[in-house]
């Protein structure tokens, strides 16, 4: 059975229709990247995924159980990690306290949980600058510091929410290196990329979305291929 | 030396000069420290709030008020002496904050409309208490000044040198327990919801409970200030205590001292007050007596140091100092 499954899902803003009948399962294990022009709506999925809005159709079960409709703390409890499109991390505290702070998710009291954040920040390299204030990062490693925040829960399902833009190509590159490790581990990952070179790469599934509709899934070399994903989205960028 | 163990020696030495100041100190200066106490102390639990979760709190006269009106009525009335009167003190300034956080976080108010809410309650708190004539009314509430030399602990009847130490030691346990706080779950939980709360939320923090934590704990303590200021000053007025400007008073040492720091309040009720104080008498000793210079003094301080040091002065000094941010 899939780990995530989203049914039907559909949200309006006001009128505009942002997510129209959208439906995808991640399986237990799982890699799968959604990709789409900008504005198809993959941070609305996203964002109802992790409880920042309710669906107005559809449900979303996690793990057997509906999450729709739940607070982000309480699909964070439930074992669902996510980052942000634009970061925030928390600017006045240092890059472990951050990850300290959800690392307390999981253990009980805070020298454990420091204990877990060092771990965190050894995987993602960021060991180094543990005492720096997260305000005096650059953009590469305040997006290693969102995933290491987010992975100091110690969630079941990773959301991640474009990692990898602007990012170099050897950063990009050392990300994917970090996510296909995680994934090996027992990570389920779901992502929404616009980083080509990333979900070629990375992901077992693609799933396109178009003005809040699905238009295509598969793996990724089919759906490079696929006739509606090239009009629609890759038509420019159809040699990758 | 490392940060911390500097900050240690600093806290020993600060603990050892101010537990041998009544051998040296004059009655004058004795009054002085006591009022920086006092501010240190009050400033400690508004930082609760604002510096530690980022809810900013313009009405803490509110429970300074309450704290001194519950704890004076019952000895003024029964004479329930304050050790039994802040129970009820405290739990009367926890309900009003309990009312204040549940509406305003339960339906979404933050920011400038949260401490609009603060002020609201604490004015209408001041309005309402002016109609309660079995407290004074307007008329004010006056409680009998005991024996001056012998110390009555129990009663909070004695020499001024007994509420010095009755209020260094509200201070240290103040400083003791917001130490204790910051390093423990609801310190990161708290620093984290101020930081970014969509953020906090995203890593399981349920920020409800914690922000309505925060305002329970800061008016909690807030409370014993007023239980002080009664038996100290042995008169309350509706119109002062409850006022804004005490609200303002309050706040403005952890501002200059540093919000969100341990040594801020301290320093900053420390600086404000010993400036302040120095400059009326000052200006008294010359034969000049302005209405209102202690206001205007503030003010000037305020500017300079938000506008130099937007942080604080602590943060700064500490730096010099090389003691470890919040230390």
């Amino acid at each position: 059975m899939a780990l995530l499954e989203i049914r039907s899902l559909g949200k309006s803003f006001r009128g505009l229709r942002a997510v129209s009948n959208a439906s995808l399962e991640v399986p237990e294990g799982g890699l799968v990247a959604l990709i789409g022009p900008n504005g198809a709506g993959k941070t609305t999925i996203f964002n109802m995924a992790a409880g920042a809005y309710a669906p107005d159709e559809g449900s979303i079960v996690f793990a057997g159980s509906r999450i729709d409709g739940l607070r982000p703390d309480q699909i964070c409890a439930a074992g669902i990690g996510r980052t942000f499109q634009i970061v925030k991390p928390f600017a006045g505290l240092t890059v472990l306290d951050n990850v300290i702070v959800g690392a307390l998710r999981r253990e009980p009291s805070v020298p454990r949980a420091r204990d877990r954040a060092l771990a965190i920040l050894g995987k993602l390299d960021l060991a180094a600058k543990k005492e720096l204030l997260a305000s005096s990062l650059t953009l590469p490693d305040r997006k290693r510091l969102e995933v290491a925040r987010a992975l100091a829960t110690g969630p079941r399902l990773l959301l991640l929410d474009e990692v990898m833009a602007g990012l170099r190509p050897t950063e990009c590159d050392q990300m994917v290196g970090v996510f296909r490790e995680l994934n090996r581990d027992g990570l389920t990952i779901l992502l929404i990329e616009h980083v080509m070179r990333a979900v070629m790469a990375l992901a077992q599934q693609v799933v396109v979305l178009h003005h809040g509709e699905i238009i295509a899934r598969g793996a990724p070399a089919e759906v490079v291929r696929d006739a509606a994903v090239l009009e629609c989205y890759l038509g420019e960028d159809a040699s990758v | 030396m490392s940060g911390n163990r500097r900050a240690e020696v600093l806290l020993a030495l600060l603990g050892v000069a101010l537990l041998a100041l009544p051998l040296v100190a004059g009655s004058y200066l004795l009054s002085v420290a006591t009022l920086i106490l006092f501010f240190a102390f009050t400033g400690q639990a508004w930082n609760v709030m604002m510096g530690f979760a980022g809810q900013l709190s313009l009405g803490h006269s509110l429970y300074v008020g309450l704290g001194a009106y519950a704890a004076a009525g019952l000895f003024f009335h029964f004479g329930i002496g304050p050790w039994a009167g802040i129970w009820l003190a405290v739990a009367l300034s926890v309900a009003a904050g309990a009312v204040i956080g549940f509406l305003a976080f339960r339906f979404g108010i933050s920011g400038v409309y949260f401490a609009l809410l603060t002020i609201a309650f604490a004015e209408f708190t001041r309005i309402g208490f002016d109609h309660i004539g079995w407290l004074g009314g307007p008329g004010g509430l006056f409680i009998k000044v005991g024996q001056r030399q012998a110390a009555d602990l129990l009663n909070l009847r004695g020499p001024p040198v007994m509420f010095y130490y009755v209020m260094l030691a509200l201070a240290a346990g103040a400083f003791a327990l917001c130490a204790w706080l910051l390093r423990s779950r609801a310190g990161y939980y708290w620093q984290a919801i101020r930081e970014d709360e969509e953020a906090a939320q995203s890593l399981g923090i349920n920020t409800f409970r914690w922000k309505m934590l925060a305002v329970v704990i800061s008016a909690a303590m807030t409370a014993f200030s007023g239980v002080f200021f009664a038996f100290y000053y042995n008169n309350l007025f509706p119109e002062t205590i409850f006022h804004i400007s005490r609200s303002i008073e309050i706040i403005l040492g952890p501002i200059i001292g540093g919000v969100g720091t341990l040594f801020g309040p301290i320093l900053g009720a420390a600086m404000l007050t010993i400036l302040a104080d120095g400059i009326t008498e000052l200006l008294a000793a010359v034969g000049l007596e302005f209405p209102g210079v202690k206001q205007v003094f503030y003010g000037v301080v305020l500017l300079l140091v938000v506008m130099f040091l937007p942080h604080g002065i602590w943060p700064a000094l500490a730096r010099k100092l090389g003691i470890k941010r919040n230390g």
